[in-house]
Formats: C-alpha cells, sequence, structure tokens
C-alpha cells in the first residue's frame, strides 16, 4: 500500500487546496471529535472570507474559535453557538454572517449532499422562520419543508483511527458530524489519533470507507478538551 | 406551595413507561433521569449520537469523547451504541423516539412552542430542538408557570416559533396541562400541583383552557 493519501502534518495536508471565500466543512459536536490541528493549519494559511458549516463554532481560543478571532470566517452555518464570546460580538456587529439550521436538517444536508441528493422534505421546522422562502409541500396530510442538500470545497474531520486507504473508525460520540462531512467534501481532508496498516481494522468496523477520504495526517495523542466536566462522588447512586 | 424543580422532575416521569425510548433536554427535564422507577427499562437517547446514556462518571473516569448534547461529560452502560448525527435524527424524526422532555419560554393554547429565540437578543440556535419537537413521538414540556410575573402560557406565542401545534403535555410548578390536537378545544388543566387552587392557575395563565381535574 503505497502513502499517496498520507501527508507529514497538517499544513502539509492543507497544502494547494486552500482559497479565499471557499466553503468548509468542520466536524465535531462542541469541542469532542473537532479537527482542531487541521483548524490550527487554516490559521497559519491563512485564508479569509470563509463560510464555515460545523455544528458548533468552538469556544474562545479553541477549535473554530481561533479562527473567529483572525477573522477569517464571513459566514457560519450553525445549529447551536452559545458558547463563544468572540462569536457574539461579530455576530452583533454585523462581521459574521449566520445561517442558524436545525441540528438534524443540518447533518441530513451533509448526508444528502455527500450521497449526490440535491434537496429532501422535512417535517421539521415547518410553520416557523426557518422554513420563510423555502417549498412546504404536503405529503399524506402533512406538511413537509423543502432543504438543500450541503457540499464543501474542503471537508475537515477528525477520526480515531484511520488505515492508509483511509478507511476510518471513530470513537463514542466523537463520531458526530465527522462521517457525513467526510462524504461531503470534493477533498476530505482526515486527521487520526491512530494510523495503521490496511487490513489492520477489521472491514466489518470500518464507518467511513477510504473512497471518501483523500488526504490523512496522522495525530497522535491529541489534547483533547472537556467544555462541561460533570461527575458523581463514589458514595452517590446512579 | 407550587412544586419544587425536582417535583415537575418527578411528576414528569410518571409520564414514562417501560420499554421507552426518551431524549431530555437541558434544565429541569434532566433531573427527570433521577426519577425513573426501578425496574423500568428506559434507553435515554442523546442527539449528538448516543442511545443508552448512562450516569455522569466518577472523578478522574471522564472521557473527552463522550458527552451528552449538553456537552457534559456522562459514560455508556452495556445497551449503550454510538452513531452518528444523521443516524441519530434519522431515529428522531422517523418517530422511533418515544417520549421528549424539554423546556420552554412560551407555550400556545393550541401546542405552539417558543423555546429557541427571543429578537434583539443573542440568538444561540435551536440546536436539535425543532427536529425533536416535529419527530418525536410524545411532547412534554417542563417549564416555570410564569417568567418574571408574566404568563408562560398564552392565547398565541408572540415569541419565534421552534414548532406548530407540538406539545403534548405541559408540567409547570402549578399545574398539569393536556393537550388535544385533534379536540375542539386543545389545552386541559389535569391536576394542579400542592397548595395551587384553580384561582391561582387561572390568574397566572393567559391561555384559554378547560378544567378536567
Amino acid at each position: 500500500m503505497s502513502d499517496r493519501k498520507i501527508y507529514a502534518d497538517a499544513t502539509a495536508a492543507l497544502d494547494g487546496i486552500l482559497t479565499n471565500g471557499m466553503t468548509l466543512m468542520s466536524g465535531g459536536f462542541g469541542l469532542c471529535g473537532i479537527p482542531e490541528t487541521l483548524i490550527e493549519a487554516v490559521k497559519v494559511a491563512g485564508v479569509k472570507g470563509l463560510t464555515v458549516i460545523s455544528n458548533n463554532a468552538g469556544v474562545d481560543g479553541i477549535g473554530l474559535g481561533v479562527l473567529l478571532e483572525s477573522k477569517q470566517i464571513s459566514t457560519m452555518v450553525s445549529s447551536y453557538v452559545g458558547e463563544n464570546k468572540m462569536f457574539a460580538e461579530q455576530y452583533l456587529n454585523g462581521d459574521l454572517e449566520v445561517v442558524f439550521t436545525p441540528q438534524g436538517t443540518l447533518s441530513e444536508q451533509i448526508r444528502a449532499g455527500g450521497a449526490g441528493i440535491p434537496a429532501f422534505y422535512t417535517k421539521t421546522g415547518v410553520g416557523t422562520l426557518v422554513a420563510e422562502g423555502k417549498e412546504v409541500k404536503n405529503f399524506d396530510g402533512e406538511d413537509y419543508v423543502m432543504e438543500r442538500g450541503l457540499t464543501a470545497d474542503v471537508a475537515l474531520v477528525h477520526a480515531y483511527m484511520a488505515d492508509k486507504e483511509g478507511n476510518l473508525v471513530f470513537r463514542k460520540t466523537a463520531r458526530n458530524f465527522n462521517p457525513m462531512m467526510a462524504t461531503a467534501g470534493r477533498i476530505t481532508v482526515a486527521e487520526v489519533e491512530h494510523l495503521v496498516e490496511p487490513g489492520e481494522i477489521d472491514p466489518d468496523h470500518i464507518v467511513v470507507p477510504g473512497v471518501y477520504v483523500q488526504r490523512i495526517v496522522h495525530v497522535p495523542n491529541p489534547v483533547k478538551h472537556i467544555e462541561q466536566r460533570t461527575t458523581r462522588t463514589r458514595n452517590q447512586v446512579a | 406551595m407550587a412544586w419544587t424543580r425536582e417535583q415537575m422532575a418527578q411528576r414528569a416521569a410518571q409520564e414514562l413507561q417501560d420499554g421507552f425510548y426518551v431524549n431530555l433536554g437541558i434544565g429541569i427535564p434532566t433531573l427527570v433521569s433521577n426519577y425513573i422507577p426501578e425496574g423500568m427499562e428506559i434507553q435515554l437517547q442523546s442527539e449528538n449520537g448516543m442511545l443508552g446514556m448512562g450516569p455522569f462518571p466518577y472523578e478522574g473516569e471522564e472521557d473527552a469523547d463522550l458527552i451528552n448534547a449538553g456537552k457534559q461529560t456522562v459514560t455508556e452502560l452495556p445497551t449503550t451504541s454510538y452513531f452518528s448525527n444523521a443516524d441519530s435524527f434519522a431515529m428522531i424524526r422517523g418517530g422511533h423516539i418515544n417520549l421528549s422532555i424539554l423546556g420552554a419560554m412560551q407555550v400556545a393554547q393550541n401546542g405552539d412552542l417558543a423555546n429557541w429565540m427571543i429578537p434583539g437578543k443573542m440568538v444561540k440556535g435551536m440546536g436539535g430542538a425543532m427536529d425533536l419537537v416535529a419527530g418525536v413521538k410524545k411532547v412534554i414540556i417542563v417549564m416555570e408557570h410564569t417568567a418574571k410575573g408574566e404568563p408562560k402560557l398564552l392565547k398565541t406565542c408572540n415569541l419565534p416559533l421552534t414548532g406548530k401545534g407540538v406539545v403534548d403535555m405541559v408540567i409547570t410548578d402549578m399545574a398539569v396541562f393536556k393537550f388535544e390536537k385533534d379536540g375542539e378545544t386543545n389545552m386541559k388543566l389535569i391536576q394542579l400541583a400542592d397548595g395551587v387552587t384553580l384561582d391561582d392557575v387561572k390568574e397566572a395563565t393567559e391561555a384559554e383552557f378547560d378544567v378536567a381535574l
């Protein structure tokens, strides 16, 4: 197996594919399963006017918060952005456009985009601001709103393990948006905690087949962040 | 007088049924998991991508890769499964989740729900709330009866909606209401909280409702 998909570091993995005004997808939920090393490399590359599709926008100084700080993002497509002061500031003074999208609609838009489906109908958001200006159609007595599939120029994802073919495996809830985004990027770049030879992952356990992944960067032992550290004490009954 | 947050959660837990798959929102709804009757099998769904959510971890055992939709560290159970966010909302939108318990800013007498934005204030986003109320079979709202003395149960919501005609039941600190989506009247008072009178409820409610105590 050649190493043609393997890049030495995140900057190399993004070389030649970033442009001003492009659309990026970035995996993760909160700070869980975000492609943090690749996001840092986007900052170093300095591209501006980005449209970023991501469920959340990081927090100040971590994840997409870094690209907000450097004012590289002009539009965010997200379902929830509550934890970021920088975000609030730029949104309120008009520097940042935000397309609020219901979470399930967002993940289905990305799934559909990756699967070559330009639009679909959903009950979510009927009769709300979200449906304004969109086609509403009645099926079997119920109203549904039409939503478009989404793709991106580049998708950045985080996986627990990859083989050199680009087959991906995720860990626990760090899976979240990463699998669909991998399918919806014209170029998908994966940062992975463990990189193994083909054959070392049981083919039955592969979540994202390598066809969707064009570039891989190995990031062993990444620092992982916890937004809300909640615990119980030993003597407490579950 | 009136129910505490714990008592509201306890009342909501009475709506659980054996074998239910349940999604709990942030705030008082989260407390419902403390009152699942013994011997009842309930699987909690967390919409980021997990079914069979366990309690918070012991100190020192937190795992950054294992969080709930409120971004809190949680644990897994023998029944746990993980899946993508698209699969998670396929489960929700497809009607496979039995019950969703959520908070609210306003509920109207026709079952309209507003719980995601206040115009003119910083909007954080709707997260998964619009998908949950559109897709889950039964939607229970647990909320304070009033906000700063103003009723939250209204004739019509004046905040932007999360869903139209989606609420099945409202549990407040003062009372419990049922919504008959296909009936002549939409909203019915079915229970008063301890020490609360019908007049108290009428005083604190703008919505018109039938009394079926």
